[in-house]
């Protein structure tokens, strides 16, 4: 093999390998030994210990960023992913020109970034004037005075509403992806022994579209706990009572209003073990499920 | 009762109508049901849009008196006009004009989008289409990077930056995101499916290692560029805090952070905010449409052959 040969591997993968090296890899090592030292912004450093994590641990303010995006990733995989999949069965049900159409509809709000969804929905939700809250009073008679914004008790529903806009178009591309991947003859099949509906649902369709619903239900929980932009702009702030305050949005009012970036990287590393042992239980949950 | 509760009851009535004539018509009730909801998913996702558009063009004095547009009879150029982008492109104390940020965040988006899909597809090629020890080291190392959540990044690379001089320019914006695992390893997996003897027959003819990338890898996978062009250009344009936290300067600003900005400046005009916002969709939009085909293939193809 010439020389040329054996360095072009090397010289493709040169940018790859330097900046990994000085804004990943770097940081990283960085950000355990940030997280033992208290900062005033970034160019004074006391050596604090634990410190960081144990304040960051007793603050009230963290408890209520960490149950705020709990209940968001909770509602995001018990209401978002089986809307996601319902549609998406409904849709692999059509044929022809008019699914890739809906699929594109029903898509398309996840074009709009966080920050533009929630200055959008601070509109949406108006108290009275808005087309949430007029829908409302038109389907159920209630609603048309609700401060969706204004009110502790509401900011989570609104947030967790406005993040369906966006997500569930999303989600449903890849179930419906991977439904149109299911063996059409073995459906047909189970369907001749004489399976219902919900059993050919349970046993034929749900373990072809296992690696995909493990994928997806990964992804959005992960996406669920870094969750940040929509409610920042959104409730401009974290919301009354900081009802809209999630752990990213702790973490950047620490590093960056305050300018603890110490207390930051130690938000940073509680939050990455977080979703960390949240992941390994979902994937050693469905492990279980199979073996089982 | 509302027109939309009659709409909704009506709906669900010629279900239930239908079921009732039997097994064609239990049937015939399935289809219907399906395309219902099918069609008031769509409805639910539209409205927002149609609702912010119609809130833009809409003179901010009759803003609130009609839920989207007026009653045709009342269209002129005193309730329908471009008032809200008039304020919106006009000079604020403090502000640079709204267009200056269009022009920031089109050039920053572009820019990564077009140094993303260098870097990225170069170093995937070299992943997917060259043997050289460490290989398979490296991709697992790739795979598990991903795994790692940003945010705990975000406090280091802000003092990083500090430290190179780099706040208040568009360097942290561009730099440490020029190549990502996630990009490299989406051009390694559709660069796997170039056939070798192709590869082999190039280098035969005489052709150098660069030329080999550029004219047989990089045609083949040109779906593979359409998509990550998208999904790039999204998350440049979208990005909101990297420009945030790096940049205090309005002249530098992006369209995401100006726009948060605005909601505080023009409290009550949500006109003007929200001619905004539907400028900031227009360009994701268009590009979309150009690449949707690519698009959804190159999303779910990691995930689905994975």
């Amino acid at each position: 093999m010439s020389a040329a040969r054996r360095l072009t591997p090397l010289l493709l993968l040169s940018p790859y390998l330097v900046l990994t090296l000085v804004f990943f890899i770097v940081p990283l090592f960085d950000a355990a030994g940030l997280a033992f030292y208290q900062t005033n912004g970034p160019r004074s450093q006391a050596w604090v210990g634990l410190g960081n994590f144990l304040f960051v641990l007793g603050d009230p303010d963290f408890h209520q960023a960490l149950k705020n995006t709990a209940i968001f990733t909770l509602s995001s995989l018990c209401i978002q992913l089986p809307l996601s999949l319902g549609l998406a069965m409904m849709l692999a049900e059509g044929k022809g020109r008019i699914v890739g159409w809906l699929r594109l509809i029903l898509f398309s709000p996840n074009l709009v970034g966080q920050v533009f969804v929630g200055v959008m929905f601070s509109v949406l939700f108006m108290p009275r004037f808005g087309v949430v809250n007029v829908g409302l009073q038109a389907l159920a008679g209630w609603g048309l005075e609700q401060r969706w914004l204004g009110d502790p008790a509401l900011v989570m529903p609104a947030i967790v509403m406005a993040s369906l806009w966006m997500y569930v178009g999303f989600n449903m591309v890849y179930f419906l992806a991977a439904l149109q991947g299911v063996d059409k003859t073995l459906v047909e099949a189970a369907r001749l022994d004489g399976a219902g509906p919900w059993q050919v649902f349970l046993h034929v369709v749900l373990p072809a579209i296992k690696p995909v619903t493990v994928f997806v239900v990964l992804t959005s929980t992960i996406g669920s706990f870094q969750l940040f932009e929509l409610p920042f702009t959104l409730l401009q702030g974290n919301g009354p009572d900081n009802a809209g305050l999630t752990i990213v949005g702790y973490l950047y009012q620490t590093a960056f209003n305050a300018g603890d970036l110490g207390t930051g990287a130690a938000v940073g590393w509680i939050l990455a073990f977080i979703i960390f042992i949240v992941g390994l239980v979902q994937i050693r949950l469905t492990r279980d499920r199979v073996s089982g | 009762m509302s027109a939309l509760q009659a709409f909704l009851v009506g709906l669900v009535g010629i279900a239930l109508a239908l079921a009732a004539t039997g097994r064609r018509g239990r049937r015939l009730a399935w289809r219907w049901s399906r395309w219902s909801v099918l069609g008031l998913a769509c409805a639910l996702t539209l409205v927002p849009f149609a609702y912010l558009a119609c809130f833009a063009i809409k003179d901010p004095g009759i803003a609130l008196s009609s839920l989207f547009l007026p009653p045709p009879g009342q269209w002129s150029g005193e309730t329908i006009n471009l008032g809200n982008f008039r304020t919106l492109f006009s000079s604020q104390p403090g502000h640079p004009p709204f267009w200056r940020y269009l022009l920031n965040s089109l050039f920053l988006a572009s820019t990564s989008t077009v140094i993303q899909v260098v870097l990225c597809s170069a170093s995937g090629w070299a992943l997917a289409k060259h043997r050289f020890p460490g290989r398979n080291a490296l991709m697992a190392f790739m795979l598990g990077s991903m795994a790692i959540p940003g945010m705990i990044l975000l406090a280091p690379v802000y003092r990083l930056t500090f430290q190179l001089g780099w706040l208040d320019t568009w360097l942290p914006l561009l730099v440490p995101g020029a190549v990502s695992a996630f990009g490299v390893f989406l051009f390694r997996q559709a660069c796997l499916a170039v056939p070798d003897e192709l590869i082999e027959a190039a280098r035969i003819d005489g052709a150098g290692e660069l030329r080999v990338y550029l004219q047989i890898g990089m045609p083949l996978v040109r779906p593979m560029t359409g998509a990550f062009c998208l999904i790039s250009f999204l998350g440049n344009w979208n990005s909101f805090l990297g420009p945030q936290i790096f940049i205090s300067r309005q002249d530098l600003l992006t369209v995401p952070v100006a726009l948060n900005q605005y909601m505080g400046v023009y409290s009550q005009q949500y006109g003007v905010f929200m001619a905004g916002t539907l400028l900031a969709i227009i360009p994701p939009a268009i590009l979309f449409f150009a690449l949707q085909r690519e698009f959804i293939s190159g999303l779910t193809s990691g995930a689905v052959k994975g």
